[in-house]
């Protein structure tokens, strides 16, 4: 993934940042190597790999996960205060995304709004463990984490009282900054860039991903990974 | 009892003090908590987590994701039926109903006055012998009526479970069919003899050999690890990888330590061999993980034992302690200076994907489950990021008994590409379940043969990730060459619906996904759903083509192989037994996802009506 | 303007399509037909059916949006059931269009009227596709939403939840359309533009698998 990015290939990806460890759980990033399948960012680059990503059965893999992740949780655009600058929102838009197709769950997910200054709304929450990384490898303040398992994984926060007031985070960190999605909101700011001018009003994610993306200046040579990508 | 732990410090400090406050410790911590208090209290965490300098929510997310752990009060009596499909064969599902109905409770909640809660779990190893049980992490095997309500009865008067009669807690080993393994005489420490010998008749060689790598046993570790190559030996947990060049690569990796973990995490439905091995054959175990540390360069070993084995611990400790007595194991072993090696066991807490290699030494470290991207392998990078052989069972005893035959006379047993014998669990519709030992290369129908089944129209090999065998197919063999198997053999008589056992197999996928990429944990629970739909009755070649979907989405993009896997079930059932699925299938037209008139119940019982317009028809389209 | 109100008519859509002569044509925003030779106008318009579920309506006023362009568009087509046309009943069409989630008995009815009649049944809307506001009662139990809204809520008296049979009955659930039919495309939007709707109507007709592409597809 690194190496694609660095190279000026666009790879679609959730749960991977250039700041932190990759993991590899979203599986948005899957690529073709040799004919067997791999998310990218957890796989090491290497010289003459043969690396398919944007072919049509790997973009037809990505849309059917972008549709999961929509029927997963209560993703409402019109109501969330994330539209226009939403990652998952932005790669459904890429992927000709019309509908979520599978049945919803709809899970009780409660808010939590304890906070003076910031917003969780667990309804969009992707588990992509942005903000558990952010907190523990930048902040130091781990206050983030994940509980359960399978189908009923969820966030939690690093309280007794189990609510965001009572952790040490703060508007600064930031682990505020890392959501692709509309989970960890700053109070009183939503809505102030008007529709139009969002981030990806603009343009689409895959032309600019590249501009976040770490530029090596030798990127010519760590494209190995991308040779024979369309 | 579920007092909160809180106002006794003193307890969760004897536990800590136990673990020495090693963080690496926290889930035998919390499951140490939770056999004491019944539940894993939010105060408890917080004091765990000041205790052990890990953040509560970390703790609260490791006690989150096992099924043995609870984070709320539970119960006095937390009673678990196994939901395997053999033991809904042997009818659990009708006891549960009804003890249920005795205690006056929901399943999966606790009694109002917080005496019992009533649940199921996943495959708890006793198919040969259920229906079968936990209560409060105990194994009752056996059900019937009759002892459900003596269960229900004791439960109601509190006695404690110290009290309950001990033919309950009774497991068989049902040892249908011996061979080599199970058969062998040999005597504790005998292979480790046998090993250290193995380089020429010559003692003094452990001493002198201080070669280029600086291990004073270089040519004792090279001959074991030569010796169980040269035996054909592979895996028995199902992979079959070479067991010898798993040792090799391992002993070759650099490392601080290197670490030798026995996978006893029997969690494959349909699977209880290794706690047969467990009961008869523990030192042979043991034996093979020394034998193990002695070729790897170990001086730590840990034995990870599914939690549905508790009942387990205390017998295997005493025979590690019996070791250590006879220098089997500690400083010194055999007189060999140098030669140190201990075992630890760590007890699972209720989480099938801790059989898979890389979760389990996540859950080893005390963390969450969840399956480690590889590369790199845990040969090279496993415990702590140290080069760790983990085997399975199985392979220890075996790798032990290869090393004492030898490995010519091994290699004669079984098949060219399989050497040796392997354990089967026989479970299902036959008259004889219970272990069988065979060599490599015996076919289906043998099996069935020998354990009495009449009529048999499908087994399924290996258990749900594994292999639905049909009738016709009944001569494949068992072995590398053709159905590799971990060992679970269910048999499935023409009474039974194949639909049903892959639905069972699907919820079991769904409840065991440990949820980190999004694939399996998305598409397991969809796979359930729409598998229900069509139990239901609402199912429609659409579903049909949904299962097909999701199956490719699972097997290309799944971070391990329990979603790479999880749709066999379907896909084999449906390659066989098509009819299964089309005789439910409604109409090969659209369904809907629910049932319409059911979801109008709550809005008829809020106005009272059930006029004509307060029923939504199915068949109206 | 001109470019965007191209049409191009689905062949198979368009009776006599074997005629060598009806080649898909282009209109003009005046709806005046750009000469495909001697193309005989379609003897037979497409008929479309809209209708508004558990919506606003606001999936159709952006229809209105696509503004001028009605023009050419009801030259190729005409509107059974719709707010347009204030029929009530659903007869057969070629294609329906329905906006708003399933709330209640009576839009199970609606909407089965249209899967029988219709034979592209489209989803227009955040609420048809995946409930959207109405949707975000399904974590609350009905019961104590009824309750709520007409016994205990201050200021009410003697309330009681309605149960005149005339009533449709509640749905536990929202459920989006594909949850109840065979959806066959879907306009995602809140509402969608009346250029995405253009943009995906004449896709349609047009014969070729509707694509919005960056700027017309959106969920908000």
């Amino acid at each position: 993934m690194q190496a694609a990015l660095s190279a000026g290939h666009y790879i679609p990806h959730l749960c991977y940042h250039p700041e932190f460890k990759p993991h590899g759980s979203c599986k948005l990033c899957t690529v073709k190597v040799g004919g067997r399948t791999a998310a990218s960012c957890t796989m090491p680059a290497e010289a003459g790999l043969n690396v398919e990503s944007n072919i049509e059965e790997m973009n037809g893999l990505r849309r059917t996960l972008v549709q999961m992740l929509f029927a997963e949780g209560n993703h409402f655009c019109p109501s969330c205060e994330k539209s226009g600058n939403c990652m998952l929102q932005a790669l459904g838009y890429d992927l000709e995304v019309h509908t979520a197709g599978f049945r919803h769950l709809y899970p009780d997910r409660p808010v939590d709004a304890s906070h003076p200054d910031i917003l969780l709304d667990f309804n969009r929450c992707i588990l992509c463990e942005l903000c558990v990384r952010a907190s523990s490898e930048v902040d130091g303040k781990n206050v983030f984490a994940l509980s359960g398992r399978g189908i009923t994984k969820h966030l939690i926060v690093n309280a007794e009282s189990g609510l965001l007031k009572d952790t040490d985070i703060a508007l600064t960190d930031k682990a505020m900054q890392v959501c692709p999605v509309g989970v960890i909101l700053p109070k009183r700011v939503g809505f102030r860039v008007p529709i139009g001018k969002r981030k990806y009003d603009q343009r689409p994610i895959s032309a600019q991903a590249l501009d976040d993306a770490p530029r090596q200046a030798d990127a010519g040579d760590s494209c190995a990974a991308c040779e024979g990508s369309p | 009892m579920a007092t909160d732990s809180d106002r006794h410090p003193a307890d969760l400090d004897l536990i800590l003090d136990r673990h020495a406050c090693d963080p690496g410790a926290l889930l035998q911590i919390l499951r140490e908590i939770q056999e004491r208090y019944g539940y894993i209290a939010p105060a408890a965490i917080s004091y765990l987590g000041a205790k052990l300098n890990i953040p509560r929510a970390r703790i609260e997310g490791v006690a989150g994701f096992y099924s043995f752990l609870h984070l709320q009060p539970h119960g006095e009596y937390r009673v678990l039926f196994s939901d395997n499909i053999t033991d809904r064969m042997l009818g659990n599902q009708a006891l549960m109903e009804k003890m249920c109905q005795q205690l006056w409770l929901q399943p999966g909640k606790v009694s109002e006055d917080g005496l019992v809660s009533i649940n199921t779990t996943s495959c708890t190893g006793l198919c040969d012998q259920g229906p079968a049980m936990l209560v409060n992490g105990r194994a009752i095997t056996k059900l019937t009526h009759q002892r459900v309500q003596e269960i229900g009865s004791l439960i109601r008067n509190r006695t404690s479970l110290t009290d309950w009669p001990a033919d309950f807690f009774r497991v068989e080993d049902n040892i249908r069919r011996s061979g080599p393994l199970l058969d062998n005489s040999i005597a504790p420490g005998d292979v480790l003899r046998a090993a250290l010998f193995l380089s020429a008749a010559r003692p003094e060689l452990v001493e002198e050999s201080r070669g280029s790598t600086g291990s004073p046993r270089t040519e004792i570790a090279e001959n074991i690890v030569e010796a169980i190559k040269q035996s054909g030996l592979r895996g028995r947990g199902g992979a079959g990888f070479s067991t010898g060049l798993k040792w090799e690569a391992c002993r070759n990796a650099s490392g601080s330590e290197h670490y030798v973990v026995c996978n006893a995490d029997e969690g494959e439905p349909g699977t209880f061999k290794d706690r047969v091995l467990l009961t008869r054959q523990a030192d042979l175990v043991f034996e093979g993980m020394t034998l193990c540390a002695l070729a790897i360069g170990a001086q730590h070993g840990y034995l990870y034992l599914r939690g549905e084995y508790r009942y387990l611990l205390e017998p295997l400790q005493a025979i590690l302690q019996r070791r250590r007595e006879a220098n089997l194991l500690g400083k010194s072993i055999l007189g060999q200076s140098g030669f140190d090696f201990d075992i630890v066991i760590h007890l699972g807490a209720g989480a099938y994907i801790c059989g898979e290699e890389s979760a389990l030494i996540e859950s080893l470290e005390g963390k969450r489950g969840i399956p480690r991207s590889r590369p790199p392998f845990p040969v090279t990078h496993g415990y702590l990021q140290q080069p760790t052989a983990v085997d399975n069972v199985e392979t220890f005893c075996s790798a032990a008994l290869a090393l004492r035959m030898g490995a010519e006379n091994y290699c004669a047993i079984g098949t060219e590409k399989s050497s040796g014998s392997k354990l089967i669990s026989v479970s299902g519709d036959c008259p004889r379940p219970g272990i069988y030992e065979y060599p490599f290369g015996v076919s289906v129908r043998e099996v069935l043969d020998d354990c009495g089944a009449v009529n048999a129209r499908a087994v399924q090999v290996s258990g749900p990730s594994g292999v639905c065998v049909a009738e016709s197919e009944f001569d494949r063999r068992l072995g590398f060459e053709d159905l590799p198997t971990a060992g679970a053999f269910m048999v499935f008589d023409d009474s039974r619906d194949l639909f049903e056992v892959a639905r069972n197999f699907v919820h079991f996928f769904a409840h065991e996904s440990c949820g980190f990429c999004t694939p399996c944990r998305v598409g397991t629970s969809m796979l359930k759903q729409t598998m229900d739909k069509i139990a239901a009755g609402h199912g429609t070649q659409y579903d049909l083509n949904e299962i097909e979907r999701l199956d490719k989405v699972l097997q290309t993009s799944s971070h391990c192989g329990l979603g790479r896997s999880a749709c066999n079930p379907v896909l084999h059932t449906l390659k066989h037994f098509r009819p299964a699925y089309e005789t439910r299938l409604k109409s090969l037209d659209f369904e809907p996802a629910f049932d319409l008139d059911g979801a109008l119940a709550r809005a008829r019982q809020m106005t009272g009506r059930d006029d004509a317009g307060a029923h939504l028809k199915t068949e109206e389209i | 303007m001109i470019e965007s109100c191209k049409v191009a008519v689905r062949p198979e859509l368009v009776e006599g399509h074997n005629d060598k002569s009806a080649h898909p044509s282009n209109l003009r925003t005046n709806g005046s037909i750009v000469a495909g030779n001697e193309y005989k106008f379609m003897s037979k318009k497409l008929r479309i059916a809209t209708t508004s579920l558990a919506g606003c309506f606001g999936c159709h006023m952006s229809f209105l949006d696509i503004d001028e362009r009605l023009f050419p568009l009801l030259d190729l087509v005409e509107f059974d059931r719709s707010p347009l046309t204030d029929i009530k009943h659903c007869g057969p069409c070629d294609i329906g269009l329905i906006e708003g989630g399933i709330c209640n008995a009576e839009n199970v009815h609606v909407l089965r009227e249209f899967r029988k009649n219709c034979k592209i049944l489209i989803s227009i809307g955040a609420c048809a596709i995946n409930g959207g506001l109405p949707a975000q009662r399904n974590h609350l139990d009905l019961g104590s939403c009824l309750t709520e809204v007409y016994l205990t809520e201050p200021g009410l008296a003697h309330g009681h939840i309605p149960n005149d049979p005339e009533l449709p009955l509640p749905l536990d659930k929202v459920h989006p359309l594909h949850e109840v039919v065979k959806i066959d495309y879907f306009i995602p939007g809140c509402p969608p533009s009346g250029d995405a709707i253009w943009k995906f109507l004449t896709d349609l007709i047009a014969g070729k698998t509707p694509e919005l592409g960056h700027g017309l597809i959106k969920y908000d």
